[in-house]
């Protein structure tokens, strides 16, 4: 072997080829295989944005949808109660809503796009039971507040923004999801809107 | 007759050949201790993990639906079901008790020194894939802690900027950690691991066979050609890959000398390991965590969220960094560290006997730390555990940066040349 004369510079080229083109082999091949672990079809219709018609809700009431298997409520909120929320705020453990638990476009007073609506998820943030609402017989849990959201399991009591009371077992306000106005009485969860939209 | 067959084998591969270098002819040094037992009896377990796995995956059904009754079948109507799982169960965290135990052997005596640094590699490779098994085998019974557990390890990824969140997406395969993601971690967990974990395991030994055993006295037993007369060297035959390139002293066979001092291992060990799988299969809750007794349910966190006890050392160190990001590199740092060892320790004395004062303080205190680290994971996090974790954490970093500034200039006893009898 050692004696057969040899094409240094063709040698080299063709190792170089054939590690190039074999690389680009099995970077193809990777594509699959990393590809397969993304959310399936299924995976992701089951975890599709859910539209929710808000044009027929009542001031004061709330309806219930379901989004990625958890409960999403919406309250048409009163005039009255949205300025109500602010006197509450020496009684609420995170009445500024500072810890990351809504998108930043609802980072505001009502947690919220517009005031009128707001948008949370049914699960209590101490051990996932469902809040009842009470819309008119709060005030039994927090004297003279007529409104609000308490969790039958440990009793955990939350405002009409979703934003939890000192001295509850829940620590975290309510969740806010990603959603967005589709139209005045669309929204749509699971998508979320950016700041400008927010203000409209 | 068995003479010829074994000859009819060995002219077309190398049984003999192999046995002898590995294990009949293998020269280990004289005097090792009880704290040389770890490593076989790592061996043991993972055989044990591997035989009672493929009998439980018979059983087992991964998927959302059915994995958590699939378990309860296994316990309560399959013969022998809950012992083949108990002994699973029990299985991992016996295996990392004597891995641990086997890491601060090589601690002890320097085995992860020149010429051992790969080896140690090879050994911190193993523990990072078992701790990976582990992690993925504990979401399939498909318990609430199970679930929350894996839902608390894997949005750690999520922490990492920009790619995040897509990274935690891409590895549930889905929103929520759902059946897509019992069915890819069963994947892992039953066939891709193990067969890293065996094939690590055999270049671990391979390695190890090549560079030579260390013992207690951390003294080379290889020594240079032609130095040693032939009446102090070692009385046994050994393998000529060995002879050839050095004269060995204080020497015998791995077989049948450690053989039969490893069974004696083995069978102290059995006696604990069925103790706890027949009186106390859940490890008074370490083990197998009481929240695990229900099945997962994404809408109902557990009270306290604690990783199994195995885990608790390298998750205290999330726990007591404020900012998950940072906290994060904190946990991966702290295994980082492990792997650069080898480098961090400048000394060129092995083993603690003959190492200075500060070095066994340092031994001692980075143990200390380790367990109280250990200890914390397990319980609920408090101001308090915070504090105490933060000052343990400071000892476990502590011992790298103290190991590299004293060990280049360390006061160390003289080593004897030979191992005393």
């Amino acid at each position: 072997m050692s004696n057969v004369p040899v094409n240094n510079g063709r040698r080299r080229f063709l190792t170089a080829a054939t590690a190039v083109v074999g690389g680009a082999g099995v970077v193809g091949v990777a594509v699959p295989f990393i590809g397969s672990w993304n959310p399936s079809a299924r995976a992701k219709a089951a975890g599709a944005p859910v539209e929710v018609n808000v044009g027929k809700i009542e001031p004061g009431q709330l309806i219930r949808a379901e989004w990625r298997g958890k409960p999403v409520y919406v309250v048409r909120r009163t005039e009255q109660t949205v300025t109500d929320l602010a006197k509450l705020d020496d009684q609420l453990r995170d009445p500024n809503s500072e810890k990351a638990q809504q998108p930043s476009y609802a980072t505001n007073a009502y947690r919220s796009i517009k005031p009128e609506f707001l948008v949370a998820l049914g699960v209590c943030t101490h051990l996932g039971c469902a809040p009842t609402h009470h819309a008119d017989d709060f005030d039994q849990f927090v004297e003279g507040t007529p409104n609000g959201f308490f969790c039958p399991c440990h009793g955990s009591k939350f405002d009409m923004a979703g934003r939890v009371f000192q001295g509850v077992p829940a620590p975290l306000n309510l969740m806010v999801p990603e959603h967005s106005f589709i139209s005045d009485d669309t929204i749509l969860i699971g998508v979320g809107s950016d700041a400008s939209k927010g203000e409209a | 007759m068995l003479t010829n067959f074994m000859a009819w084998i060995d002219e077309r591969l190398p049984v003999t050949e192999a046995w002898n270098k590995h294990v009949a002819q293998y020269p280990a040094p004289k005097n090792f201790n009880f704290w040389y037992l770890f490593g076989s009896l790592a061996m043991l377990v993972l055989v044990n993990q591997i035989i009672t796995g493929i009998w439980l995956t018979m059983s087992y059904e991964p998927s959302g639906d059915g994995a958590f009754a699939s378990i309860e079948y296994i316990m309560r109507d399959v013969d022998y079901g809950w012992l083949l799982r108990y002994m699973h169960s029990t299985g991992a965290s016996a295996f990392f008790v004597v891995v641990y135990l086997h890491m601060v052997r090589g601690l002890m005596y320097g085995s992860y020194q020149k010429p051992r640094e790969l080896l140690w590699i090879f050994g911190m490779l193993i523990f990072l894939v078992l701790m990976a098994e582990a992690f993925m085998g504990y979401l399939l019974p498909w318990g609430n802690m199970s679930y929350w557990g894996a839902q608390v390890i894997i949005s750690l990824f999520g922490t990492i900027p920009i790619i995040g969140d897509d990274l935690t997406l891409w590895i549930r395969g889905d929103y929520v950690i759902s059946g897509a993601t019992l069915n890819r971690f069963f994947a892992l967990h039953v066939i891709a691991l193990p067969l890293v974990l065996v094939i690590l395991v055999f270049l671990h030994i391979l390695a190890l066979h090549e560079v030579g055993s260390n013992n207690p006295e951390g003294t080379e037993i290889k020594k240079k050609k032609g130095t040693v007369p032939v009446e102090e060297q070692s009385k046994f035959t050994f393998h000529k890959q060995y002879t050839e390139k050095y004269d060995i002293v204080d020497a015998i066979p791995f077989h049948p000398y450690y053989s039969v001092k490893d069974i004696l291992g083995v069978a102290g060990f059995l006696i604990i390991f069925c103790w706890v799988m027949f009186f106390a299969p859940d490890g008074g809750g370490y083990f197998i965590e009481a929240p695990n007794f229900e099945p997962a349910n994404s809408l109902k966190t557990p009270e306290h969220i604690v990783p199994v006890w195995y885990f608790g050392p390298f998750f205290t160190f999330v726990r007591i960094v404020p900012d998950p990001l940072f906290g994060t590199m904190a946990m991966f740092g702290a295994i980082i560290v492990l792997f650069l060892l080898p480098w961090f320790d400048r000394g060129v004395v092995k083993s603690v006997r003959y190492r200075s004062k500060w070095h066994l303080i340092n031994l001692i205190q980075f143990s200390i730390c380790f367990i109280v680290l250990g200890v914390l994971g397990t319980m609920p996090a408090t101001p308090l555990a915070n504090n105490i974790g933060t000052i343990a954490a400071f000892g476990y970093f502590g011992f790298f940066v103290a190991l590299w500034v004293y060990s280049k200039n360390e006061k160390c006893k003289p080593v004897p040349e030979r191992i005393s009898n």
